[in-house]
């Protein structure tokens, strides 16, 4: 059973959440929901921010490549559900040492975790571990490789709809290296599933996959003709290793061909919102005016990002608690 | 030795000889390990066995021109006995090993070595590739010379990159010298970059580095050029792209001389098998798209591609226990070459004559074999199957240490029953 999506239940409920591929608009619109009540839980200003949904759960933070800001608000998501953390870095311990991920995988499930958040540079390392560990665990992909990172698009979705409401009429523009992004992958699937208008992605054909129309997108490789009347623009990071070679000439070139400037943004929807994953790259994917300016909502995008793996966690480890329960009473 | 080897007769059957355009109901007589007669059993011979094989097909015993036996040095995977045992059921009599052992095949010490634990094992014929440079580093020519007295069939550098154009130059050069034909998996290393699916959607979608068609056309271009400019004779292994056989025919038009194989997954599988990250699928070149598949087909049928082999590579369990990217590439496949042929008649894209003529014939005229075919006097190796016999293929019971095979739980139509290696029956499903 091949697309048989091991991310779900038998009853529908998220039991990974590994890619956004597969999942239906109800249960995206359920994450944001959830995510919804989590920010106004914050927005009260209560001095502890906590609640007790996940309390006797650990969580391990498996991150196979360096991130400092996506461990952080997953290891903050995990506390303010009341969840014990363990945070590993394995990039510099046990696979350096020659044991393999299956070996490492082995000795965490000897721990009694939970919860995997994983993070690796190979793609498809999240369905791996998933299919792999013993099955009470749910594992929550926080990168993999180029495939998904599908956290990061739901906090973009989650922003998006608190400024724009509906998506069907939206224009979305995702403008970067879009080959090497599982950021871009993920954006894609939610945003066609949550049923945009159009999603367009823009690069040089350097950075553009194979048959990029392939993945339900309009391709362009001119930044004013792509942001044109669009109605939410998503800048890319760039990565350092890229910006040289023989994808791109230069971080000059590539800022006076796609860096998103205040004058091009006149081409886009006077309401248009302008969204970046971070960290920024000021003058190499836009510029600082563009950055803090009126239309930016990159900071917005930080604080939902801990209310969509908080809506993310409870959801996968509540899903488990009620078929529990139902083994319980039966 | 020789007089200890029971004679048979294997009777009743339907023999398939394509090299000798033979397909009709003859018996096949065996004596002294050699062919002595087709059709009536000459005046004075008893055979001390018969075979009867009504309803079944008999054939010459199968050539793979492109196999892993794993050892010397990586028995973890697979070993001289146990991958020529897997053959024997899989009625292949003739196994060509890639050079890419540890130490790697390109001394006559190793090559020996190969040829005692083959013989040992007696199950099948073991012929080796020599390694085109030393240690295969693509640095330094390896003694070919020594090497063909030594036995090799020809040399390859086994997929691994040759340091620059002037180096294959120099080398194909060198093995022309002696009449040594080149096996060439054609790469360019630089367009492959970390490639380990086809650039396509599949690459597209899932975000895994894409390998694409061009890092294989490009090669086959350099690698037609230099055969024309040094008369070398290249033999291409395992294609995977259309265009390369579209390439290669041209060039052969143009007369030069060349051959070309393609592994039997190939013929079956296509880049959406490897969705959902299935390391089974995980081959190098990779599966590439329908269309490929299907043109690839045409060229089986047509002649283009003279030889299906297996490129088996059997590994441990944990050699495929990885992310996609991470995990090992190959197919334990042995067991398969044959079914996987015969689906291609089930499936008319081939007549069962030029199927069996791809396993035994062309791949045998590829590698200057005397093997491959039935006529009087010849070795006898012949292979018997079933051609009626459903059978599923279960890891638990694949011959071969390895079962890494994508094919698990396919359902296959026809099953070998007997295989003779040199007169002797090394497999008997009825025994």
């Amino acid at each position: 059973m091949r697309h048989h999506n091991h991310q779900l239940t038998e009853d529908g409920k998220l039991k990974h959440f590994l890619s956004i591929e597969g999942l239906n608009k109800n249960l995206l619109t359920e994450i944001l929901d959830l995510a919804e009540s989590f920010t106004s839980l914050a927005d009260q200003g209560r001095s502890v921010k906590k609640v007790p949904l996940l309390r006797g759960k650990t969580i391990t933070n498996l991150f196979f490549e360096n991130s400092t800001r996506t461990r952080t608000t997953f290891e903050l998501a995990a506390k303010r559900l009341s969840a014990d953390v363990l945070n590993l870095n394995i990039s510099t311990s046990a696979t350096s040492k020659g044991e393999s991920l299956l070996d490492t995988l082995r000795n965490l499930e000897a721990m009694h975790c939970d919860m995997f958040v994983v993070r690796h540079a190979s793609s498809g390392a999240a369905h791996f571990i998933a299919s792999h560990c013993a099955p009470h665990i749910s594992v929550v992909n926080a990168g993999d490789g180029s495939h998904s990172h599908p956290t990061q698009a739901m906090l973009d979705m989650l922003t998006i709809r608190q400024h724009k409401e509906d998506f069907t009429p939206l224009r979305v523009a995702i403008v970067g290296d879009i080959l090497h992004s599982r950021v871009a992958r993920s954006q894609i699937l939610a945003l066609n599933t949550l049923g945009v208008s159009e999603v367009r992605v823009i690069a040089p054909r350097t950075l553009l996959p194979y048959d990029a129309r392939s993945m339900g997108v309009h391709v362009f490789t001119d930044l004013h003709e792509g942001i044109r009347d669009v109605d939410v623009i998503i800048m890319l990071r760039l990565q350092k290793e890229r910006m040289t070679g023989a994808l791109l000439p230069s971080e000059h070139e590539y800022f006076n061909l796609y860096g998103l400037t205040e004058d091009k943004l006149h081409l886009a929807k006077p309401d248009v919102i302008v969204m970046h994953p971070g960290p920024i790259n000021r003058g190499v994917e836009m510029d600082s005016a563009v950055a803090d300016g009126e239309h930016s909502v990159i900071l917005e995008q930080v604080s939902n990002g801990i209310a969509i793996r908080m809506a993310v966690m409870s959801m996968c480890l509540g899903s488990r608690q009620e078929s529990q329960r139902k083994e319980e009473t039966a | 030795m020789s007089d200890s080897i029971p004679s048979v007769s294997i009777i009743n059957g339907r023999l398939v000889d394509p090299a000798n355009q033979v397909d009709d109901m003859l018996d096949l007589h065996i004596s002294q390990g050699h062919i002595l007669a087709t059709g009536d059993k000459p005046a004075g011979f008893e055979p001390d066995k018969v075979i009867d094989a009504s309803g079944k097909i008999v054939c010459p015993g199968l050539i793979d021109l492109s196999v892993r036996l794993r050892e010397p040095g990586l028995e973890s995977k697979g070993t001289i006995a146990t991958e020529t045992r897997a053959a024997a059921h899989a009625g292949i009599t003739t196994l060509i090993t890639l050079p890419d052992t540890s130490p790697v095949t390109d001394s006559p010490a190793v090559m020996e070595l190969i040829r005692r634990r083959a013989k040992q094992s007696g199950h099948a014929r073991v012929l080796c590739l020599g390694a085109l440079t030393k240690n295969l580093d693509g640095k330094e020519l390896s003694e070919m010379a020594a090497l063909q007295n030594a036995g090799c069939v020809a040399v390859t550098n086994a997929g691994r990159p040759l340091g620059n154009t002037l180096i294959e130059r120099r080398a194909l050069e060198y093995a022309s010298t002696f009449g040594i034909k080149v096996f060439i998996k054609p790469e360019d290393r630089h367009l492959r970059n970390k490639g380990c699916v086809n650039e396509g959607i599949i690459s597209s979608r899932l975000g895994l580095p894409g390998y694409p068609e061009a890092a294989e056309t490009v090669a086959v271009a350099r690698d037609v050029a230099l055969a024309e400019a040094t008369g070398a004779y290249i033999h291409f292994q395992c294609i995977s792209a259309a265009k390369s056989v579209n390439q290669i025919n041209r060039a052969c038009h143009d007369g030069i001389q060349l051959s070309v194989d393609v592994a039997a997954h190939q013929l079956h599988l296509t880049e959406m098998d490897a969705d959902d990250f299935n390391t089974g699928c995980h081959v190098d070149p990779p599966l590439r798209t329908l269309r490929d598949r299907d043109a690839l087909r045409e060229a089986v049928a047509s002649g283009s591609i003279q030889a299906i082999c297996s490129d088996h590579q059997p590994h441990e369990p944990d050699a495929k226990d990885h992310p996609f990217p991470d995990s090992a590439t190959g197919i334990s496949a042995l067991e398969t070459l044959l079914p996987l042929t015969l689906k291609l008649v089930d499936e008319k894209v081939l007549d069962l004559p030029t199927a069996i003529a791809r396993l035994t014939i062309g791949p045998a005229t590829i590698a200057n074999l005397p093997f491959g075919r039935l006529d009087n006097g010849r070795s006898a190796d012949v292979c018997v199957f079933d051609p009626d016999a459903f059978w599923q293929l279960e890891a638990d019971k694949m011959i071969s240490q390895g079962k890494n095979s994508p094919f698990v739980n396919w359902e296959f139509h026809g099953k070998v029953t007997q295989t003779l290696f040199e007169g002797r029956i090394t497999y008997d499903s009825d025994a």
